[in-house]
């Protein structure tokens, strides 16, 4: 049964394809930067302990349930998280829960498109010699500033004489993104991520043999570098089980594990409901992961924190935002680093490059509602979206006074409904679909085995593992001081914060909306189907 | 760089790389000699 409409069923065209797919999801900005700041900041090398065992019981157990639940929506006839969730749990609010698989990735594509843009902007700025700014730690952070709009709002649109170049590079992002998301699942995403991924990697290995022999500056080498990344206790002091007790480890270790892997986008769920009825889910999700893992710990784990050690010692690396350790301390280092226009442009090609297989994953669960709920074509489906994403990312864009605008989504959207709908899927596989189905689905088709004790972490262990991070961290931000940046107290104190989250309601109603529409056509179609049985 | 430092290191980067290559290894073997079992083979002749 396809209820997608007249258009023939999309699917992959290759095995490789669809693992490089779901990885270039996966892989993004966080790899390279998130995680080796989290990592040196949380006690060095400790931090890899809870860190393996939120990947091994909770990251991977999340994939293969997501990627399972997938495939079982797409074989029959669903490629949207409300019908895949229809098709699991056949009650009428199921296909209703499914607005947060909409919203999440619709959402963190109208900010993350943004940051994509930084990202090939200063890999052009580097190139051309236009980011040798000295060595006055300032003057990045000052144009990190200006280019980015923190300084007012509306300084992008109205306050720069001309338009800004962030927002010519928003532009050619979005035509990038949406030319990619038009060619469809096959000859687009698939293509592209095939050529993106193995060419992102060869970019980081080039970029690791060249901070790997590096010479030392300064009385600092890399060995030094890696040991402030890798060296365990750097924060509490003491032994290395001392570090182990650090709390706030444990939960920043689960989190990135959580949001690298991109399990509880509804993504995964939407890519996999392409494969075919006995295409291997095992292995994939697996390679994936690995993929992920390996560009997160053996490429960005190498890279960034040890470079800007190398150039700049504690004092420059200590303490540093995401942004601020890419786009203020990075651009820095390439300066000082010897072949540093090279590596730097390189550098941020790639994060160029994670970027867009990430947001171009991002795009398609709204696209497989469009097509698979309402009967909409590619093309017409495609403008939809592309119109509804530019309102969000001019949004953004406009809001730019020290982006609060982003900040707020990324808060609400990108962090809050993740936890929730990673919990939600997690209930679907391990108490709706059951442990029997759910394995049985897993297993159907896999080159490896997964045993049966998975099931059994996916129904007990993993949805308590992630209540309890999700209440620590509910009420650790709850409690976070209002100058230290608290979103709750915020949406009383910062009008555009309310107006941010006013957004994100009127998105979740328009999704809501589309989604009783498809309910109703899914309804006429069974409905048809069932008179012609008779 | 300490003992400590360089196990993690190695340990953590060596299990993430041989993952990796094993699941690689293992991707591209089967499909190179997947034999398709008869219920996946679809001869179309169900209306005959």
């Amino acid at each position: 049964m396809n209820q997608g409409g007249g258009a023939a069923r999309q699917s992959w065209g290759t095995r490789i394809g669809v693992i490089f797919a779901v990885m270039g999801s996966a892989v993004g900005l966080g790899n390279f930067l998130r995680f080796p700041g989290k990592a040196a900041q949380y006690e060095g090398g400790a931090f890899m302990i809870p860190y393996f065992i939120a990947l091994l019981v909770l990251g991977i157990p999340l994939a293969w349930a997501e990627w399972a639940m997938g495939r079982y929506g797409g074989i029959r006839g669903h490629n949207s998280t409300p019908g895949i969730y229809r098709t699991i749990w056949k009650r009428a609010a199921a296909p209703y829960f499914g607005v947060l698989g909409m919203i999440v990735p619709v959402i963190i594509y109208m900010y993350y498109v943004f940051i994509e843009s930084w990202c090939l902007a200063y890999a052009w700025y580097t190139a051309t010699g236009q980011l040798a700014l000295g060595n006055d730690a300032t003057k990045y952070k000052s144009f990190f500033d200006g280019f980015v709009g923190k300084d007012a709002d509306g300084f992008l649109v109205i306050g720069g004489g001309g338009v800004s170049p962030a927002v010519i590079a928003l532009a050619i992002c979005f035509v990038v993104n949406f030319a990619l998301i038009y060619r469809g699942i096959s000859k687009g995403i698939e293509k592209f991520c095939l050529f993106a991924m193995p060419l992102l990697i060869l970019c980081a290995i080039i970029v690791l043999v060249r901070v790997l022999t590096l010479a030392p500056y300064e009385g600092r080498s890399v060995l030094d570098g890696l040991g402030y990344m890798w060296n365990p206790h750097t924060q509490t002091g003491g032994s290395f089980w001392k570090s182990l007790a650090n709390g706030q480890m444990w939960l920043e270790a689960t989190g990135q594990i959580f949001f690298s892997l991109s399990v509880g986008f509804g993504i995964i769920i939407t890519y996999s409901s392409y494969l075919k009825r006995n295409d291997d889910v095992a292995l994939s999700a697996l390679t994936s992961n690995a993929g992920n893992e390996f560009c997160e710990v053996a490429l960005g784990g190498l890279i960034t924190i040890p470079a800007a050690f190398v150039f700049l010692g504690i004092a420059g690396v200590a303490g540093q935002g995401t942004f601020d350790l890419g786009f203020v301390v990075l651009p820095q280092v390439f300066q000082v680093m010897p072949m540093g226009q090279f590596v730097g442009s390189l550098f941020f090609f790639l994060l160029f490059l994670a970027a867009v297989t990430s947001s171009l994953s991002m795009l398609q669960p709204a696209i497989a509602l469009l097509e698979d709920g309402l009967g909409v074509g590619r093309k017409a489906s495609v403008a939809m979206l592309g119109f509804i994403t530019l309102i969000g990312s001019l949004f953004v864009v406009y809001f730019s006074k020290n982006l609060t605008a982003l900040d707020t989504m990324d808060f609400w959207i990108g962090t809050f409904c993740i936890f929730v709908l990673a919990t939600f899927q997690t209930i679907l596989f391990g108490w709706v679909l059951g442990i029997d189905k759910g394995m049985e689905e897993i297993n159907r088709g896999g080159n490896i085995r997964i045993p049966r004790l998975v099931g059994y972490v996916l129904k007990y262990v993993a949805p308590v593992y992630l209540g309890a991070i999700f209440v620590t961290w509910l009420y650790q931000e709850i409690n976070r001081p209002a100058e230290k940046g608290n979103y709750f107290k915020s949406l009383a104190d910062s009008p555009v914060a309310a107006l941010t989250v006013a957004f994100i309601g009127i998105v979740a109603l328009l999704f809501i909306f589309l989604i009783a529409r498809s309910v109703q056509r899914w309804k006429q179609i069974e409905q048809r189907e069932e008179e012609v049985r008779i | 760089m300490t003992t400590g430092g360089w196990t993690i290191m190695v340990l953590s980067v060596g299990f993430v790389t041989v993952l990796l290559a094993w699941c690689l290894y293992k991707v591209f073997t089967h499909s190179a000699t997947e034999v398709h079992a008869p219920p996946q083979i679809d001869p179309h002749d169900r209306e005959k």
